[in-house]
């Protein structure tokens, strides 16, 4: 762990800190020691985050090989949750056992070697293929399309997406080498922190719903407050980037954007299902992918903008 | 048997309660009057006989995991002699590493009887898991209709704990036929102490047990 690392652990564990004597604060003061609903859960939530922050910061302090093994595990739970919730039957076993038993390992080891040609159309392309065949030759039509486009969208959010988070560390900036383990740090901190903000601003000032038919939190104020203050907190860390300040700035904006309306994404596929989270691994927030779903839909950008801008 | 043996039965339960947990992420609801999740709580005073739907050999080791460690160690599955006898690994693995009290289902071929065989094991302390339905359930139908062993081992024994528990989804992670499992993630459901009630006919007991038992499938 380099300096930067080092300086950017300690800033974290200073806010986490800060949360919760604040929340504790709030038990106290608020709460009175009686259970209160919205305190608890947050308390619960501050409590998860730092066990997320521990097990992140220990994968950093290992390096790349457990970065990558952390993502393929995240991934690998994320598949699971998304699978057990949509429907399939017994004809798509084989399907599914390739889903998680070939695709997301190969995804993962061609990210290792860093093959960018391959890992960036095997699922969009070899997967959505051949699947679709293994499913046919199986001759079950009854809800075909369903049942093959339920795995088509696992894979791509769960695996592909994912795996675009520890890719970043393929990327080959001039002046940034051997550092790019901050671009993961970079972006998982301001969308982590945009969800966090737009929670806060939510509770305090939320008043007006976006999508009451999607999610009964997300709320105009929550959305601008915390977009908002979390691209600040994107241009301030622009020392960790590659990026000028206002470029960390523009770019902390559009992945907290993608961010967001990936949140909606998955909440409308929550709905769908008739659920409110997609799991119950992680104490006072739900499953992986309730944690996961703004990372998923910003990684990719964020990966194809830094290539496209800053790798010659 | 000595030390190394009863270590590796001890490591095979783990690499066993594992495997279930990454396959399944297997998970405990108690539903009580008011439905609530988490870890069960500790050892119940009393011996208990759980008994649970069946539709997969994965079946009691997914009640297993979610019990706590202590719960674990002194609650073994009734499972049919003929299949767990059938060849040397399935003995060991049933008898040592399971520790499945074996019954003979076959009622012509028997040589003991299985209702005094789990009697004497409740007596012992130990608690059981029970899978009335007597087969895996591979019908579309919630449940099989129930063998009489559960009321005769619960008229025997008035003073076991009788509870259903119901295990969801295990059948997605690997149908019939089928050698791979599939990553997904499973609940069991523990229902409210089952009451017995005086003068009730085994007909009315095992309808009532398997109506408790089906009531725990969530909708």
């Amino acid at each position: 762990m380099n300096q930067t690392t080092l300086t950017l652990f300690i800033g974290i564990l200073s806010v986490l800190g800060l949360a919760t004597a604040i929340a504790y604060g709030l038990r106290l003061s608020v709460a009175r020691g009686k259970p209160h609903p919205v305190i608890d859960n947050l308390i619960e939530r501050i409590l998860a985050w730092w066990l997320m922050v521990a097990l992140v910061a220990s994968a950093f302090a290992f390096g790349k090989h457990a970065i990558l093994l952390l993502f393929l595990l995240l991934s690998f739970l994320a598949l699971r949750e998304f699978v057990t919730l949509t429907y399939t039957k017994r004809s798509d076993h084989l399907v599914l056992a390739l889903a998680f038993y070939v695709c997301l390992p190969v995804q993962f080891a061609l990210v290792w070697i860093e093959w960018y040609g391959l890992y960036s159309i095997f699922i969009p392309v070899y997967a959505f293929l051949i699947l679709p065949i293994i499913a046919a030759l199986r001759a079950d039509t009854e809800r075909y399309l369903e049942r093959i486009a339920v795995v088509q969208w696992a894979l791509m959010l769960s695996v592909f997406c994912l795996s675009h988070v520890p890719a970043l560390m393929t990327l080959s900036i001039p002046g940034y080498e051997g550092r790019q383990m901050l671009l993961i740090a970079f972006l998982v901190i301001v969308v982590q922190s945009s969800d966090v903000l737009q929670y806060v601003w939510g509770k305090l000032l939320g008043k007006h719903l976006i999508a009451p038919k999607l999610s009964p939190s997300k709320t105009w104020e929550g959305l601008i407050g915390g977009v908002l203050s979390a691209t600040l907190l994107g241009a301030a860390l622009h020392w960790i980037t590659p990026f000028s300040p206002l470029q960390a700035g523009a770019i902390a904006l559009l992945i907290n954007l993608m961010g967001f309306f990936g949140g909606l994404v998955m909440s409308a596929i929550k709905r769908n299902h008739g659920v409110k989270d997609w799991g119950h691994l992680i104490a006072g927030h739900g499953g992986v992918l309730d944690r996961l779903d703004s990372l998923l839909f910003s990684a990719p950008i964020f990966f194809h903008i830094t290539r496209f801008f800053f790798e010659p | 048997m000595n030390y190394d043996d009863r270590m590796r039965e001890k490591i095979l339960r783990w690499l066993l309660w594992l495997g279930a947990k990454l396959l399944t992420g297997a998970r405990a609801v108690v539903v009580q009057p008011e439905p609530a999740s988490g870890v069960l709580p500790a050892a119940p005073a009393r011996t208990v006989l759980y008994f649970a739907n069946h539709v997969s050999h994965g079946d009691f080791v997914l009640v297993w995991a979610v019990l706590d460690a202590r719960l674990r160690e002194r609650t073994r599955p009734v499972a049919a002699a003929e299949y767990w006898n059938s060849n040397a690994i399935k003995r060991y693995i049933g008898q040592r590493v399971v520790r499945a009290l074996l019954i003979e289902r076959e009622r012509e071929k028997r040589t003991g009887d299985p209702v005094e065989q789990m009697a004497q094991a409740l007596d012992r302390g130990e608690s059981l898991i029970l899978f009335p339905e007597g087969t895996r359930n591979l019908s579309d139908a919630t449940l099989l209709p129930f063998k009489s062993g559960l009321f005769h081992v619960a008229m025997q024994r008035p003073d076991v704990r009788l509870q259903p528990v119901f295990i969801d989804n295990l059948h997605r992670v690997l149908p019939k036929g089928e050698l791979i499992p599939i990553p997904l993630l499973c609940t069991v459901y523990f229902g409210p102490e089952f009451m017995r009630v005086s003068a009730e006919s085994k007909q009315e007991f095992l309808h009532r047990a398997q109506s408790a038992l089906a009531a725990l499938k969530p909708t």
